[in-house]
């Protein structure tokens, strides 16, 4: 998946997170969260993991998590990818 | 067994991770009128994500979709069947073919994510009027058709009917659609009561439904649940009478007699049936039964 | 003498004020109260320095006192409750000298008994005449309840009552009598109502708050104290407050006729009084408009002092003969130690209020908390602070689970045969962690900021320096 335009992902209200994905060349990952000091490093280790499962290689993206669960952090950058990304030509 | 239903917003994080809470019998995950149609994606794919990590397990899950006719139901059973549901619920069902255009759907997706044929079922959403006049073919219209669901927010707004708590207005549609349901062998779901504060409303409209045959009803608000599983729950006394039926037809076997009464009343193969629907209920919940 | 005072300014000036001082105050007025701002800006401008400010608790409107700590007005700060915005500050170390906490019970305690000693107390007096006799029950900062106030009044050097309602002498009824106030100061206004009690309280409509109440409802029920006679006090939010909708329909179900109301008291327990679900309310602080036109008008609704309520020392007080008590939470550990001093970052936003003290006289004393907020487990392997001891706690309800204390094995067993889901503590744990994953732990510096006191003055526990 190659990230073509911006996109967002989510809401800011409890339990969810907003997730904002932007073009760019490399993998820039900003997470800011309610509970960044018990779980920031597991936010982030999410959204590379589900940006490596879309083969995204190439995003900026930002999370401002509110005490989403990780399915929810996960599928919130999910759809982001998918709103701003376009399959790669094979 | 299901009694209660529960609906669940889909694109909502907070309502999905205690969603299982409750005790309903079984939940429905909402694509449809709970998501905003510029959610939708966003939507399949919380829902994809959370019943893969939270399980739900004492829950079955029911997957309510957008209609047949919308660009998102295809994509809506694309991302459900691989979940396994229970059963998916096609809405503003109005018509045989619609079931039969959706079991098509199911069984393509079933086959794409190696499920065997026939594992996902459906429970067709009757909230038109076509939709009552049609109920019993909808209902026989597949094999995968297990239960019927009566919406009666968008059918009395089809009938020009005002909705109201007694409910008169959908006595016809109840009537009709468990009447069509047990002919074709199928379960059949009561429409949730919508005022969440009223208590005495809610159990009488489930009484209510219970009376009917209803198996079940569904519900918008979680403080329903207790009130439908109990209502739909035999009683201690209906228990207690299932025994004495079931120990009085054995004693007459045993006498060789023909025709027998309990408490005064002639018990004939519907009571008899009815009582052995009790106890098995009764085991289903828990309790002693056969 | 005329007690009557034109000013503040000469109020405090008469009643000796210098620099060193302990001066207290109490917190009916909630996050509406006007008079410790107007006391210590008052102080600053009279050049006073080093003050120990003595609150029952202090609210996020008490934010100037993060001023005047800066500059050297205020270096002691002692309360039984402290507010998000200025525990903030106090945890990043703000003061030199720990924050002393208290309970609602331990301070008057330590008060009557010498071992605190306030020079001028100041009394926000929502009615009061020239002499000093005064209320809380009239006036357009009107509170109810003045009942935290009664021992800073009696032991006090000196007592100030502050007034934005004075009336002819003699004032009626006189909750604090003109046999202890030395001064009165009319002023333009004590507090802002909208901040003193809200025109309502409103049960939670959250789905999982209910449920948790209802779980609670069905707990007492099958605790064995559900009968003629049943006393009872729950807390205000969340949760806790819900509890009373679901436990009314029961008593009225099984015809129990419950004795007493305790605490702060809403509008909710005004109803079950006035349905006779209660006989009488004891009521140290009114939390609604409901509640406080409860206490002026129905007699079987009285206002009662802390001590009363909750103090220790006390030959008896009245949460001794509470049967449940409803009360929150931040964390929990697997002793069933309650933390509702700090939140999860170990910044101090709370106080033990009544807490440790109903816990301790009650004989249900049940926390209710969801099993996890804001992806944060409710129960720890070792609570941040200690607000409460494990000892004195019986339950934990949460959505998905019921613990009961080991020490409480026959009320494991009834509420299980009732059916309820009850779980060992450490289930509970496991229970969330599955779903929130584990919290990593949060690192603090190694400066004692603040003291936990326990009621009867021991220390309990003593709070680390947080860290941004």
């Amino acid at each position: 998946m190659t990230i073509v335009r911006s996109a967002v992902a989510g809401t800011l209200e409890s339990s969810d997170a907003l997730v904002s994905i932007a073009p760019s060349r490399q993998l820039e990952v900003h997470v800011e969260s309610v509970v960044m000091k018990q779980f920031g490093d597991a936010i982030e280790a999410s959204v590379r993991q589900v940006l490596r499962e879309l083969s995204v290689t190439g995003a900026q993206i930002r999370v401002q998590d509110r005490g989403a669960l990780d399915c929810t952090i996960r599928a919130r950058v999910e759809t982001a990818v998918l709103r701003g990304g376009e399959e790669k030509p094979s | 067994m299901i009694r209660s239903m529960l609906f669940i917003p889909g694109n909502s994080p907070s309502m999905l991770q205690n969603a299982d809470i409750h005790r309903a019998d079984a939940l429905i995950l909402d694509l449809e009128d709970a998501v905003s149609p510029d959610q939708k994606d966003a939507a399949r794919v919380l829902v994809r994500r959370a019943v893969q990590a939270l399980g739900f397990a004492g829950c079955k899950l029911i997957v309510r979709i957008n209609p047949v006719d919308t660009a998102y139901c295809e994509e809506d059973i694309r991302a459900m069947v691989p979940l396994k549901p229970h059963m998916i619920m096609p809405t503003k069902v109005g018509c045989p073919e619609t079931v039969q255009a959706v079991s098509a759907m199911v069984g393509e997706a079933e086959a794409a994510s190696g499920i065997p044929r026939g594992a996902v079922g459906l429970i067709p959403l009757i909230e038109t009027c076509e939709g009552i006049e049609n109920a019993l073919a909808i209902a026989r219209a597949d094999p995968r058709v297990k239960a019927l669901f009566l919406g009666a927010e968008d059918l009395t707004s089809d009938m020009r009917a005002k909705r109201t708590k007694a409910g008169q207005e959908i006595g016809y549609s109840r009537a009709k659609i468990v009447s069509c349901a047990r002919a074709a062998g199928v379960e059949v779901y009561d429409t949730p009561f919508t005022d969440v504060n009223d208590e005495e409303g809610i159990e009488a409209d489930t009484a209510l439904a219970k009376s009917m045959g209803f198996t079940g009803k569904a519900s918008i608000s979680p403080r329903h649940v207790p009130v439908i599983n109990r209502l739909f729950s035999p009683t201690p006394e209906e228990i207690e009478y299932a025994w004495e039926v079931l120990d009085i037809i054995e004693e007459a076997r045993r006498q060789g007699k023909g025709a027998i009464s309990l408490r005064g009343k002639m018990i004939d193969k519907p009571i008899v049936d009815r009582a052995r629907f009790v106890l098995q209920m009764a085991k289903m919940l828990g309790g002693e039964g056969v | 003498m005329s007690k009557l005072c034109t000013t503040l300014r000469s109020a405090m000036e008469k009643a000796g004020l210098t620099s060193g001082m302990t001066i207290s105050f109490h917190h009916h007025l909630r996050n509406g109260d006007h008079v410790l701002n107007m006391v210590l800006a008052e102080a600053a401008a009279m050049g006073i320095r080093d003050l120990t400010v003595q609150a029952s608790s202090l609210f996020d409107i008490h934010a100037p006192l993060i001023d005047h700590i800066k500059s050297g007005v205020v270096t002691g700060v002692e309360a039984n409750y402290i507010g998000q915005l200025v525990g903030r500050e106090l945890s990043l170390g703000l003061l030199d000298k720990p924050v002393v906490f208290r309970s609602h019970g331990g301070r008057p305690a330590a008060i009557e008994s010498g071992r605190v000693h306030i020079h001028i107390a100041f009394i926000a007096a929502p009615t009061a005449d020239c002499q000093g006799n005064l209320n809380g029950l009239y006036g357009p900062s009107a509170c109810g309840s003045l009942g935290y106030a009664f021992s800073d009044a009696r032991c006090a050097d000196r007592v100030v009552a502050i007034t934005d309602n004075l009336v002819p002498y003699p004032a009626m009824p006189a909750s604090i009598e003109e046999t202890v106030v030395d001064y009165v100061v009319p002023v333009e206004s004590i507090g802002d109502p909208k901040g003193i009690v809200s025109g309502t309280t409103r049960i939670t409509r959250d789905p999982v708050g209910l449920l948790i109440a209802r779980y609670a409802a069905e707990v007492i029920r099958h605790s064995g104290l559900l009968k003629d006679g049943f006393s009872f006090q729950t807390g205000a939010g969340g949760a806790s407050l819900a509890v009373t909708r679901y436990l009314a329909p029961i008593m009225k179900e099984l015809g129990v006729k419950g004795s007493f109301g305790l605490g702060g008291i809403t509008g909710y327990m005004v109803d079950m009084l006035q349905e006779g679900y209660f006989q009488k309310l004891l009521d140290v602080q009114c939390f609604d408009l409901k509640a406080v036109e409860s206490i002026r008008d129905n007699p079987s609704h009285q206002e009662i002092s802390a001590v009363r309520y909750a103090s220790p020392d006390a030959k008896t007080a009245a949460v001794n003969n509470l049967d449940a008590v409803i009360l929150g939470a931040t964390q929990v550990d697997e002793g069933f130690n309650v933390n509702v001093h700090t939140d999860s970052n170990g910044f101090i936003m709370g106080g033990s209020g009544g807490h440790s003290d109903t816990a301790a006289g009650a004989k249900l004393a049940m926390i209710v908390a969801p099993l996890f907020r804001a992806r944060l487990p409710i129960v720890v392997d070792k609570v941040i602070t200690t607000s409460t001891p494990g000892s004195t706690v019986d339950v934990l309800v949460t959505q998905r689970g019921i613990a009961v204390n080991p020490a409480r094995q026959e009320l494991a067993h009834s509420l299980k045969a009732a059916g309820l889901p009850v779980y060992p503590i450490h289930d509970l744990r496991s229970m969330a962690e599955r779903l929130t994953g584990v919290p990593r732990p949060v690192a603090r510096g190694n400066r004692v900021v603040a003291k936990v006191e326990y009621r009867d003055g021991s220390l309990l526990d003593e709070i680390y320096q947080a860290k941004d």
